[in-house]
């Protein structure tokens, strides 16, 4: 019954969000409260579901710490399997947390403006979650699909003609990635007659040169539609302006959007092209490491040309995902895990980043023309928020604090936990390469990873004090304890891992090393048995 | 049979292609169409081209070699679906766009 119970809730973060969502269509424009509690229990759920398969994975419930989850009871390479790893179950507690966190700020003002706010973003949340739970390559398109297409309406939210003009670009190039994977999913099964990842790995060491060389051809195009996803040089031209249209709790979100990319990238090389896989071992590290150098390049370029906030905070994320598929290129258990540390303090603090943006610019500019235009839109003729919960006192200083936590974080400064990522970094490359060189290769990225902090430290400098020093104040902004308290959490996550990196990057340490020792997850998925059949065997 | 197909997925591809890349968002919507009929024509021959086949038998002890590969033909179903869908969310993207702007450039504004 236990076994039962525990296997049941691997599917569960995808079931909750998608019985939620279909129950909020259902639920009328005036129900607001309803509305949103129904989706923040959702969330909430997910959360606690998410913690609970932490408990098993790392209890060792199932071996070597991977569940498998046969979703129509169909043995691993026929049917579709839900797999959950130390990977998948970071994964899910960063998405569940950050869902949490946009949600909380879109409950004073984001929520109001237009229909089915929460229905999509509950169908966000659950093209997230399935993309991580997920161990079938077509099951991945089908749930990055769900995900796009919730997230075509979250960036559309909040109608205006500027958002309009940003998500038709950001859908076209999201469209042409869908064909890019079918074609690399297509190139796939070709080659290897089988869609299921572990599958995929283990026939991959036996392939005859022919079928090699078309694997290579279809991890090169998948590939391409992957990065294009986590935005990597010269495929981010369309972020930042997607980014910076988008509402503040979508843009929040989408900072995880990018990262399932390079979730992708990292599940599927190191599962693929491990260095247990033969001819195939490191396939296309170079791409990767060089890519990601160029990433780091056009996002520090990026952010000191931009002034707009919006703008800043998507170079941040350039350069963040530039860093990561850079380090993760090396393919090494100690760089890998300080690469994780990396994406969840930066994914964090730019999500942060992007909801303080819109606080900050009531100081800028106090008449927001966008949000009026918005109001129109949807003709709501009540002002939403103004009396509604209770303004937080000294709110100059908790901007500033923030604005500042927020900074030192994505800057990599001491003594929060972006510069705690970045040196473990800076230790996993010189010491892993202690013996042999490091390399120009090495040596570039190490550089351009320290003057993409510079470039961060003086682009947020130049925007903090413009905005709080020498810009003449003349009112406080008023803010709500449900619009500062999601950035304080969030920062105040980011300052948890600075306390507790200890057990965190022991955590991760793991999950470095379970990923890159694939034939424990190749073996797991394989040899799940189907449930039998409850009235016996026929 | 395999050298028209390859030829008709490469033309179409081709001509989505171009499209995509025009200024107004009508070529470019007619672009992904031909696009994704491409991908869905290329996925169904990855299953290997084979005529007048049976994809699925109830009988045991089969030469797999005489049967089409049915995964593909479930595959391409799915993917005519979630491609159909999203073309037709951009398309109300793309009047919502013309009726904001006035103009159906894909930047939204007549290039200068």
């Amino acid at each position: 019954m236990m076994e039962q119970w525990s296997s049941h809730l691997i599917i569960l973060p995808i079931l909750l969000p998608m019985v939620s969502a279909a129950l909020l269509i259902l639920f009328s424009r005036r129900n607001y409260s309803l509305r949103f509690g129904l989706s923040a229990v959702s969330t909430a759920a997910q959360f606690a579901a998410a913690l609970c398969l932490l408990q098993l994975v790392e209890k060792d419930h199932w071996s070597g710490g991977i569940g498998v989850y046969l979703a129509a009871n169909w043995v691993a390479p026929f049917g579709i399997a839900l797999v959950v790893d130390r990977l998948a179950v970071l994964m899910l507690l960063l998405t569940s947390v950050m869902g949490l966190g946009a949600l909380w700020y879109s409950y004073v003002r984001w929520g109001r403006v237009g229909v089915h706010y929460f229905s999509l973003f509950q169908f966000l949340l659950m093209g997230l979650n399935g993309a991580f739970l997920t161990g079938d390559l077509f099951n991945l398109f089908v749930f990055f699909e769900v995900m796009l297409a919730a997230s075509y309406g979250l960036v559309l939210h909040g109608y205006n003609s500027v958002r309009v003009r940003a998500s038709m670009q950001f859908i076209v190039v999201n469209l042409l990635c869908s064909l890019l994977f079918l074609i690399g999913v297509a190139l796939i099964y070709a080659a290897t007659g089988t869609l299921n990842m572990a599958d995929i790995a283990a026939k991959t060491v036996a392939l005859n040169a022919t079928d090699r060389q078309l694997l290579h051809i279809a991890a090169a195009i998948l590939a391409v539609a992957f990065l294009t996803k986590s935005a990597i040089w010269p495929l981010s031209f369309w972020l930042p302006t997607t980014y910076s249209a988008a509402s503040p709790p979508v843009a929040a979100m989408l900072v995880l959007v990018t990262k399932v990319g390079i979730y992708t990238v990292l599940r599927l090389w190191s599962l693929i092209f491990s260095h247990e896989a033969g001819g195939s071992a490191y396939f296309g590290a170079a791409v990767l490491l060089w890519g990601g150098v160029g990433t780091i390049a056009f996002g520090l370029i990026g952010m000191y040309a931009s002034q707009e906030p919006g703008r800043l905070a998507s170079y941040s994320a350039i350069i963040s995902s530039g860093t990561l598929l850079a380090v993760i290129s090396y393919g090494q258990v100690s760089l890998t895990s300080a690469a994780l540390f990396y994406l969840l303090s930066s994914t964090l603090a730019v999500a942060a980043f992007m909801l303080l943006i819109e606080l900050i610019e009531r100081i800028r500019n106090p008449a927001a023309a966008m949000l009026a235009l918005t109001m129109e839109a949807f003709a709501i003729e009540d002002e939403p928020g103004e009396s509604a919960g209770v303004a937080v006192p000294g709110a100059l200083a908790f901007l500033g604090l923030a604005f500042a936590g927020c900074a030192l974080i994505m800057a990599g400064l001491p003594p929060l936990s972006g510069f705690i990522a970045k040196f473990s970094i800076f230790h996993a490359l010189l010491t892993e390469h202690a013996e042999t060189t490091l390399g120009y290769s090495g040596w570039t990225l190490l550089i351009l990873i320290v003057v993409s902090g510079f470039a961060a430290v003086l682009a947020l400098m130049r925007f903090g004090v413009r905005t709080f020093w020498a810009s003449p104040v003349s009112k406080t902004p008023r803010l709500q304890v449900t619009e500062a308290a999601p950035i304080f959490a969030l920062v105040l996550i980011c300052v948890l891992f600075t306390v507790q990196a200890g057990p965190l990057k022991r955590y991760l340490d793991r999950t470095a090393a379970s990923l890159h020792a694939p034939q424990g997850y190749i073996q797991q998925v394989l040899s799940q048995p189907a449930v039998p059949n409850p009235g016996g065997a026929p | 049979m395999e050298a028209v197909l390859a030829l008709s997925i490469g033309v179409l591809f081709g001509s989505g292609v171009w499209l995509v890349l025009r200024p107004r968002t009508f070529q470019v919507i007619t672009g992904l169409l031909l696009l994704s009929y491409a991908v869905n024509l290329f996925i169904f021959l990855m299953g290997r081209a084979k005529l007048n086949q049976a994809p699925i038998t109830l009988t045991e002890n089969i030469d797999p070699a005489q049967f089409a590969d049915p995964l593909p033909q479930a595959l391409v179903l799915t993917a005519i679906v979630i491609g159909f869908a999203s073309t037709a969310l951009y398309l109300v993207v793309l009047l919502a766009s013309r009726g904001l702007t006035g103009t159906d450039h894909v930047d939204g504004k007549e290039s200068a």
